[in-house]
């Protein structure tokens, strides 16, 4: 199973202020920890929201908001996939971030297998290549 | 903390923990068997411990010197019955590693190696190929003997017994817990990738059952693919190992219908494969491509995987390009199911009659006589070359052959095409 670590923002992330060389050099040992682990899939870490923008999409309407937003500790400043186990090792993992102070949420992934096939698209689909095969080359 | 959530916590140490535990008692005791007792005694006492004292800081730390303590007692009472000389040398080496002030330092130095040897004594060839797979998901996967018998669809005694077995086959044979040089080195590896490629097969085409797939042991066998790549980063076929497996867990959602029935390639919704999974395995092959003078097996298979993840439709697969690599493949390793696949890349290519000599030449050979696939093949070439009779008894044939349900479902219902083809 899947789950996603995601990092909540604080006041330095909004304002841009990238960690400081000993806290960057822990959180690439931790990564290189979770790659070795072979539970790693990706990872990054964003910039913050002033450089980001809202689309809101409302009865059909599109609004953009320009960043910045102010609920700092609403907003994600990074995350990481793993695939491990259990739910219980996601909590293990994100207890091992190397930080003094920092919030991480651990959600799990929807695996596509959750959906249902669609197998009215599947079966359109079958329709088309028919199609196509018939179709003199 | 309540008892159950320490219980979940410190599983969820183990299945971090436990390789790295047992490989590093490996070292010092020299049998791993006895390393894994060790580490599950200290298991049990994080159990007793844990909950009245919280978990610690560095719950890994913790468990290594609860059992390195173990292992010094294990060796003096060993010594003190036998008095050989080079187990006092490993008394000795166990004082050194006690007296490392930092611990934790100390497994981050050797623990990669110390994993490597655990890796090559698991798949070791003194055992069975069921002792090696049981072996590694074991100390190297971390599952407990009921998780290993469940995926594997065994009483849990009959796996139980089986780890004993090889443990018990190790300590005999003498093997040394150590990575094979550089004479030994090739075969050793090769014994290890494919106990890893038969993991992710058992999940990912259930030889058995009612499930055409069993998921968590495709995951399980990913999990130390990537652990092998991380130890082994120059090792092209490790990576073409593991860029296959992703490439092929990527079409997972893809390859199951609603009703569980197993949907074949081609007809795959290509919308469903994880494209996260498709960029990790192309990034593995271009790994592996770079680092290998002469494409391996595993990096073969993996390039014809990645022709398929690379077409956005069926009708894009360059099927000219991926019966070439069968070719190069079959020079490598020669082997009548390459032969068959050859075949069908050779007819999506050029058409049926183009696949249909060869897999006329192999079932003449008959090398796969049992193997469901051939005649499964054949079928299908026949039923697009109109011959439909011919066709329903191949894929008869292929379904009396298969051992999973799902699948003689699937051919059954092939057959049954061909009779409504023949009436109309």
């Amino acid at each position: 199973m899947r789950f996603m670590m995601i990092v909540r923002a604080n006041h330095d992330s909004e304002a841009g202020i990238l960690p400081d060389e000993t806290a960057l050099a822990a959180m690439n040992k931790y990564n290189e920890e979770l790659f070795k682990a072979g539970v790693l899939l990706a990872g990054e870490g964003l910039h913050p929201s002033s450089k980001g923008a809202r689309v809101k999409l409302s009865r059909g309407k599109r609004t953009v908001i320009d960043g910045p937003f102010s609920e700092t500790k609403e907003l994600v400043a990074g995350f990481w996939l793993i695939q491990v186990k259990s739910r219980a090792e996601a909590i293990e993992w994100a207890s091992r971030v190397p930080a003094e102070d920092m919030e991480i949420e651990i959600r799990q992934v929807h695996e596509a297998s959750d959906f249902p096939a669609d197998s009215e698209a599947i079966r359109k689909e079958g329709e088309l290549r028919e199609q196509l095969e018939r179709r003199p080359s | 903390m309540t008892p159950s959530d320490t219980h979940r916590t410190v599983d969820a140490v183990w299945r971090i923990e436990s390789a790295r535990l047992i490989a590093g008692l490996a070292r010092i005791v020299r049998d791993v068997g006895v390393a894994e007792e060790l580490a599950q005694d200290a298991l049990v006492t994080a159990l007793e411990k844990w909950p009245e004292s919280g978990i610690p800081d560095n719950p890994g730390a913790w468990l290594m010197a609860t059992a390195k303590n173990a292992a010094i007692d294990h060796l003096r009472r060993n010594t003190r019955l036998t008095r050989k000389h080079e187990e006092l040398g490993h008394e000795l080496e166990a004082q050194q590693a006690m007296a490392t002030p930092d611990l934790d330092a100390a497994l981050d130095d050797d623990v990669g190696d110390d994993l490597l040897r655990l890796v090559f004594t698991s798949c070791h060839p003194v055992l069975s190929s069921e002792a090696r797979v049981a072996l590694t998901l074991r100390l190297l996967g971390g599952l407990t003997t009921d998780e290993i018998a469940r995926a594997f669809l065994v009483p849990e005694p009959t796996v139980a017994q089986r780890i004993v077995r090889a443990k018990r086959t190790l300590a005999d044979a003498q093997v040394p817990f150590e990575v094979p040089r550089q004479a030994e080195r090739a075969g050793r590896l090769a014994s290890v990738l494919e106990v890893i490629y038969l993991i992710f097969n058992e999940g990912y085409t259930a030889t058995a059952g009612d499930d055409w797939m069993r998921p968590g042991l495709c995951e399980d066998a990913l999990r130390l693919g990537r652990i092998l790549a991380g130890l082994m980063p120059d090792e092209p076929e490790v990576h073409g190992l593991a860029a296959l497996m992703e490439i092929q867990a990527s079409r997972s959602a893809a390859r199951v219908g609603p009703s569980g029935q197993p949907i074949l390639l081609l007809e795959q919704n290509r919308a469903r494969w994880d494209q996260l999974l498709i960029r990790r395995g192309l990034t593995a092959l271009a790994r592996a491509e770079q680092l290998a003078s002469r494409r391996g097996t595993y990096t073969l298979q993996a390039a014809i995987a990645a022709c398929h993840a690379r077409a956005r439709t069926p009708e894009a697969t360059d099927w000219a390009g991926i019966a070439v690599i069968y070719a190069e493949l079959a020079q490598l390793n020669p082997s009548p199911v390459v032969e068959l696949n050859r075949a069908v890349a050779l007819a999506m290519a050029f058409g049926p009659s183009a696949g249909l000599a060869i897999v006329d030449a192999l079932t003449a050979e008959g090398s796969l006589a049992a193997y469901h696939l051939l005649p499964s093949v054949r079928g299908d070439f026949l039923f697009k070359l109109g011959r439909f009779d011919e066709a329903r008894a191949d894929f008869e044939k292929a379904a009396s052959l298969t051992r999973n349900v799902r699948e003689r479902d699937l051919l059954l219902e092939r057959a049954a095409a061909c009779v409504r083809a023949t009436r109309s």
